[in-house]
């Protein structure tokens, strides 16, 4: 039972850092554009993060500036893809690129270092002495409510107002949204850059809470993953959270499991969430195979208002 | 002097170097339908695209209700009280009617259950009073496009919109949805509505117009009052010569039979049973027409015969032969051609120049290709004289073919399909979209096909056409062949109470 309760707070938190980047995808990619820099900027809000704290030791000042970081990317990447309509998937590859090795020359003379820092925990008394959840919900870090608040709110903006309708119609129809008066580039350039905000958001969190001293690629493919969960969870911000806890749950189980010594290498466990990513996309690509796509209609199609078609 | 809603002076527009409005004036006047006639390319959806503010011209001034004014966006256009229903409905798909037609309102964020309700009120408010009926919870996809263009109507009159313009209204309806079309529109005209229908369908023009503008090669030609002028006129205004009167066919011994199908039946993309036990034949100098309202089985009919989906049931003989689970290659290998419904998407590959597109059924046999390589010089000449011979007008032979117009991309596909001597040709909707010109070009094409001894299967929603072009008639209706008119019984009204599923001659009522 307590290993139980255990493997689900360690799933929540190695979830977390997912559940951002996930959220912060599937609003980018409800905009119609895909964002893989991901990985890339999730490993710059890591990295500065890191490096604001080791200077000021405060945390809102480090969340700021992970933020920023990363919407600094979000901005590059909007601006070539929307403004200069270059390819969605290199311009999202070469940020990715581009964030690895900016991060890892960034934290050369930080590497290593053990950072001290205490993230505020939500206590809730009066939860302790419900058996099960009690022990699981009532001793959460802050960031975990912020995003389980992010997500609840992002599907009520997408699904219950005037400005989530207009978010689909964006991304799905950029030329009806334009001929409505939509403003295509600016709710695109406003979602891809809030986005990358969260999948900074993402980063920080990592460092702050899930493993808090810097190594060189240390979201190790999380980014990937997330844009393999937009998928999963089929741009809906209410199964995101699902989605990232069952693949924080992996990641977790992989890591718990050794400790057993089952004679399993403990490097097939760390493989554990990579593979089922693979094997979630197949089954669901399968499963859906007669269904139309989910995916907003023009994703990865830069518009053009005077296009002769 | 009267007052002019719409006043537009000296316009011209270019894109790159195709002046695609030049020095164009163009007036309407308050309360009037104003038809705007032309060929496509003459430059007709020019004018609207910057009357609704998606192009800027280059120079020229607009005028609305007596009022100059710079129209830099739809949303602009929209303030003035313009509303246009596009040819291509302006409609997110994966929306509701309801979602699309408040998509862009601002102000009250939230969209609760009750502010849902009110504004579906008032929509159907809207819509009641004016005719227009649509579903307006279910995705827009699943509405036909009848009623697709009702959601695009209401939409503008939602938006307040005085100076309404309908793009090709009629391409994509029925003759049923059309008529109320024009109903509707008188409806419109008495609530004081300006309306502007742009087409090139003449007898439309007369039955619905009090004002038409003619415009040739982005110049406008004429002005004239409906009451004034006749179908013939208008035509040689806008072809520019006198038009032939429709086409002759010659009364042809048909010969051998070439495609026999038994029973077919073929599954739908939703698992239902698109096509029921269809039987048909169709013999050498033949062409059988297949009438229906879209999505009865049409398409699914022509994918399986030129083997892009599998049937289910039946037996489908060609020369004779049984085909068993043909496969695409197969089948163009065996003589069969395929004009498909959507030539840009399925015909031709867009970005590729004129003779990569005219090898792409061909360019593996030996005539084409030595040694596994393309022989260009060799190509080239014989792409060249392809298109001299179907008349394809292009400025040069390798730049994209999405840059030609309509007419020579369906003639380049004929092309292409006629010059392997086909012996049956499957035609999808082929004159959709084209001017009278093209069309005429179309259908000659299709005629001498027949005469060289091929069978024809066409399948075309323009009634029209099919009527003028076919030997024999089979109306599909909800999968199943529910009737069969040879030439002579051919009847325009019967076949449309055919197509509603009528099947009794003295039951319909119309």
């Amino acid at each position: 039972m307590d290993l139980f309760i255990l493997l689900i707070t360690a799933a929540i938190s190695s979830g977390t850092p997912l559940l951002f980047a996930v959220l912060g995808g599937i609003i980018s990619e409800k905009a119609g554009v895909i964002n893989l820099g991901t990985e890339g900027i999730m490993l710059i809000g890591a990295v500065i993060s890191c490096i604001v704290f080791i200077q000021t030791g405060n945390l809102f000042v480090t969340l700021v500036a992970a933020v920023f970081a990363a919407a600094g990317l979000g901005f590059i990447h909007a601006f070539l893809c929307i403004s200069l309509r270059s390819n969605q998937i290199v311009s999202g590859l070469a940020i990715t690129l581009f964030g690895t090795g900016l991060s890892a020359y960034l934290g050369k003379a930080i590497a290593g270092t053990a950072l001290a820092v205490s993230v505020p925990k939500i206590k809730l008394p009066w939860l302790e002495s419900v058996p099960f959840i009690g022990r699981i919900f009532s001793n959460l870090d802050l960031f975990i409510w912020v995003s389980v608040a992010l997500a609840v709110l992002l599907y009520l903006y997408m699904y219950k107002t005037s400005l989530g309708l207009h978010l689909k119609a964006v991304g799905d129809s950029p030329s009806t949204s334009d001929v409505m008066g939509i403003s295509v580039a600016g709710y695109r350039y406003f979602h891809v850059i809030a986005g990358s905000m969260l999948m900074g958001l993402a980063g920080f969190y990592l460092i702050m809470v899930y493993s808090p001293n810097w190594i060189e690629g240390m979201t190790a493919g999380r980014g990937w993953i997330a844009i393999a969960l937009i998928i999963f969870a089929r741009w809906n911000p209410l199964y995101a959270l699902l989605c990232a806890y069952f693949f924080g749950g992996l990641d977790a189980l992989g890591f718990r499991i050794q400790l057993f010594d089952i004679g399993i290498p403990s490097y097939f466990l760390k493989m554990l969430p990579y593979v089922s990513t693979i094997l979630v996309l197949m089954f669901i690509g399968w499963k859906n195979r007669h269904n139309p796509p989910a995916e907003p209609t023009s994703l990865g199609i830069p518009y053009f208002r005077e296009q002769r078609f | 002097m009267p007052q002019y809603a719409i006043d537009m002076k000296d316009i011209v527009k270019r894109f790159g170097e195709v002046t695609a409005s030049d020095h164009v004036s163009f007036m309407v006047e308050k309360g009037e339908v104003h038809a705007l006639l032309g060929e496509n390319g003459a430059g007709k959806s020019t004018i609207m695209s910057m009357l609704s503010g998606l192009y800027k011209a280059d120079s020229g001034t607009i005028s609305i209700q007596g009022k100059e004014v710079r129209i830099r966006s739809p949303k602009e256009s929209m303030e003035l009280g313009i509303g246009m229903v596009h040819q291509n409905f302006r409609l997110v798909q994966t929306l509701t009617a309801l979602e699309n037609i408040i998509l862009g309102e601002k102000g009250s964020l939230w969209r609760g259950t009750s502010w849902m309700n009110k504004k579906k009120r008032e929509i159907e408010n809207i819509a009641d009073r004016f005719g227009l009926r649509f579903p307006a919870g279910v995705p827009v996809w699943q509405l036909s496009v009848g009623e697709q263009q009702r959601v695009e109507i209401v939409k503008t009159l939602y938006r307040g919109a005085n100076i309404i313009i309908f793009d090709e209204p009629t391409s994509v309806l029925t003759p049923g949805e059309a008529d109320q079309l024009f109903r509707t529109m008188q409806e419109l005209k008495q609530n004081g509505k300006t309306m502007i229908i742009t087409t090139h369908k003449l007898k439309e023009v007369m039955a619905v117009s009090d004002r038409i503008s003619v415009m040739r090669k982005g110049k406008m030609i004429a002005n004239l009052e409906s009451k004034n002028t006749n179908v013939q006129e208008l035509a040689r205004l806008m072809v520019g010569r006198e038009m032939s009167n429709g086409i002759s066919i010659k009364k042809k011994q048909r010969g051998k039979p070439i495609l026999e199908v038994e029973d077919l039946v073929v599954r739908g993309t939703h698992g239902n049973d698109a096509l029921k036990d269809i039987n048909f034949t169709i013999f050498e100098h033949e062409i059988i027409g297949i009438a229906g309202v879209a999505g009865n089985g049409q398409k699914e009919l022509a994918e399986a015969l030129t083997g892009l989906i599998p049937w289910t049931g039946g037996r489908v003989a060609f020369n004779n032969a049984n085909l068993k689970v043909p496969t695409v290659k197969n089948l163009i290998d065996k003589g069969i051609a395929h004009i498909p419904e959507d030539r840009m998407k399925s015909g031709l590959a867009g970005s590729l120049g004129i003779v990569d597109n005219l090898l792409l059924k061909t360019y593996r046999t030996k005539s084409r290709t030595k040694y596994g390589l393309l022989q260009k010089k060799k190509n080239k000449t014989w792409a060249e004289e392809l298109i001299k011979k179907f008349d394809v007008r292009a400025s040069d032979l390798h730049s994209p073919v999405r840059q030609l117009s309509g007419g020579n991309q369906q003639k380049l596909l004929f092309a292409r399909e006629v010059d392997q001597d086909p012996k049956l040709m499957i035609a999808v909707h082929p004159t959709q979209g084209l001017d009278v010109g093209a069309t005429e070009a179309v259908h000659h094409m299709l005629v001498n096909l027949r005469g060289s001894g091929s069978g024809i299967l066409l399948i075309s929603e323009d009634l029209d056409e099919v009527i003028q072009l076919s030997d024999r008639i089979l109306v599909l209706y909800s999968g199943e062949i529910i009737g069969e008119l040879d030439r002579a019984q051919a009847n325009k009204e019967y076949i449309g109470q055919l197509m509603a599923g009528l099947t009794g001659k003295e039951e319909a009522v119309l």
